[in-house]
């Protein structure tokens, strides 16, 4: 009796059902697995090749090294181009920052005529191809006999880098309570003062966000770079030139250093963010 | 606000900049655009002469490598944005705790360089990769078959490349959705798939627009996938416009396909943008 009461209330659910049932309920847990694994999949084989002991050509695996991290200068071309990209790219993050900065605070903070064309010139770069902004912009050196190279490339990342940093300023500042600021007036502190002391910290993770997306975006450009640095190498330069005939390791090792390097930037700013929070 | 210059000398040194070598480049490509050979001039010498027969030359010599750059352009578009939406629903809606690090997670591998990456796909699509053999080993593909030096591998690499210019903006606008909206769908008995249709689809509408712009415009005017994982059967305008350039030294015809390509995509956008009905953008 007892017995068959149990067979009655545990229903025994066959197995295809069971999965079936689970699989609707953690379809979307499954579908980010396999996301997640199909964005990872070349940083996780860029990262494994930078310990194959390959030599010049790293396109078969020949065995586990640590040489390549211990000696990422091993291929002097890989940290000279990356020395460029670096250079390259802080100096264009400092200029576009400042001069994007500005117009955001302009757009952002005020009122007057023109607002909505300059909104469109902010616009216009972001919705050019790349090709036709590194093409075109050569072509201005040439007809100005500007020979192309570092400084031709640092201009050309700075024009391109300019509107992105507007547009993350921008939301930053559009977020803002402005009673804050009203507040800070209250109090008798003067135009300047209620900007250095209320507004620009409010306002300077957003900078900062802005900053570090023109770097990255500085770094990693191949197109317009191509166009306009003429003799002069950076890392996604030398990355394409030397994909014919392979890549060396060390080349790997830098492009997963960065890839550890930027996790670690945005995962302290996270940090910094929730301890302020608090 | 008091005092009326501030605005436009807070602009000036960037709109100087951007008028220098923004403005004046694309002006000069147009003046570029309609130059011929000097006769009996060296390599890389034109002169004005204001044909614009090169804007028609260069079209019809290079109208299958245009038609690829947006067919394959509005492929990958497509499928980035039937990945990403399922994406950044479920990081918007349903990772709780966990929200940022997805986020940080899903911008991540993007850190490491592009074409570090485009080369790994092409590495991994290719003979020596796991792939090739393991669907050869399931029948799923002929012996002969190969997965790179095709379109299938270009659309796939730029699909993979754009992927967070999509993902990010649809985070965005799903993000702001109040989720009382789509509990009050349900409780006005709306099912999961009309409440998808009628409130949550239309609130994301501004990220799907920013989303496939960001996606549609680099892919477009990409040549670096088409160069790496295609073919000389897969080439695209990209492709033209910078060979034109560097191995032929044929500046009116490069710069005439670029502010063709150019104005095309601005159409396009503009279309769209109208259709949309969203000008959160600009």
């Amino acid at each position: 009796m007892s017995k068959k009461l149990a067979d009655a209330t545990i229903p025994t659910i066959p197995l295809t059902a069971r999965f079936q049932r689970w699989f609707g309920r953690n379809l979307i847990r499954v579908y980010m697995v396999l996301a997640f694994t199909y964005l990872f999949i070349p940083v996780a084989y860029t990262f494994a090749f930078s310990f194959n002991d390959s030599g010049k050509s790293n396109l078969i695996w020949k065995g586990f090294t640590l040489d390549n991290w211990k000696n990422p200068c091993g291929a002097p071309e890989v940290c000279n181009a990356l020395a460029n990209s670096i250079k390259i790219g802080l100096l264009a993050t400092i200029f576009s920052t400042i001069l994007g900065t500005m117009i955001a605070f302009a757009i952002g903070r005020h009122k007057f005529k023109g607002r909505s064309t300059s909104n469109l010139l902010i616009f216009l770069p972001m919705a050019t191809p790349e090709i036709v902004l590194g093409a075109s912009l050569l072509s201005l050196f040439l007809v100005f006999k500007i020979n192309p190279g570092f400084w031709p490339t640092v201009i050309a990342h700075v024009m391109f880098c300019i509107s992105f940093v507007v547009v993350t300023v921008k939301a930053r500042i559009a977020s803002l309570d402005p009673r804050l600021e009203q507040a800070a007036m209250d109090l008798y502190a003067n135009e300047f003062q209620t900007f250095r002391r209320v507004t620009l910290p409010l306002v300077a993770p957003g900078i900062a966000g802005a900053a570090l997306l023109a770097f990255s975006l500085s770094f990693d450009d191949f197109i317009i770079t191509n166009f306009n640095s003429g003799t002069v190498i950076t890392f996604p330069k030398f990355v394409y030139t030397a994909a014919a005939r392979g890549i060396p390791a060390q080349a790997n090792v830098i492009g997963s250093g960065m890839f550890f390097l930027a996790l670690a930037i945005v995962i302290a700013g996270q940090l910094i963010n929730r301890r302020k929070a608090r | 606000m008091r005092k009326i210059r501030t605005p436009y000398l807070l602009l000036l040194p960037g709109f100087a900049f951007l008028f220098t070598f923004f403005i004046l480049p694309i002006i000069n490509l147009a003046q570029t655009s309609t130059q011929t050979k000097i006769i009996g001039g060296d390599t890389g010498q034109y002169e004005q002469t204001l044909r614009f027969a090169n804007y028609f030359d260069a079209f019809v010599e290079n109208k299958e490598q245009f038609g690829r750059s947006f067919i394959y352009a509005l492929i990958a578009t497509l499928l980035a944005l039937a990945i990403s939406y399922p994406l950044a629903y479920a990081i918007a809606f349903k990772s709780g705790k966990y929200k940022n690090v997805l986020l940080v997670l899903v911008v991540a591998p993007f850190f490491t360089s592009f074409l570090l990456r485009t080369i790994a796909w092409k590495q991994i699509l290719g003979e020596e990769g796991f792939v090739v053999p393991t669907l050869r080993t399931f029948g799923i593909i002929s012996e002969s078959t190969t997965l790179t030096s095709t379109s299938f591998a270009v659309v796939m690499g730029m699909t993979y490349n754009f992927l967070p210019f999509m993902t990010l903006p649809l985070f965005a606008s799903i993000d702001r959705i109040d989720p009382r909206t789509l509990e009050a769908s349900g409780d006005l008995y709306a099912n999961g798939y009309t409440t998808f249709r009628k409130v949550t689809l239309p609130l994301s509408m501004p990220g799907v627009v920013a989303g496939t712009l960001l996606t549609f415009i680099p892919a477009a005017g990409d040549y670096v996938n088409a160069a790496i994982l295609g073919s000389p059967n897969t080439k695209m305008i990209g492709n033209v416009i910078e060979s034109r350039y560097f191995k032929i030294v044929d500046y009116p015809t490069a710069a005439a396909l670029s502010f063709t390509l150019m104005a095309a995509i601005l159409i396009l956008v503009t279309v769209y943008i109208r259709k949309a009905g969203t000008e959160e953008l600009v």
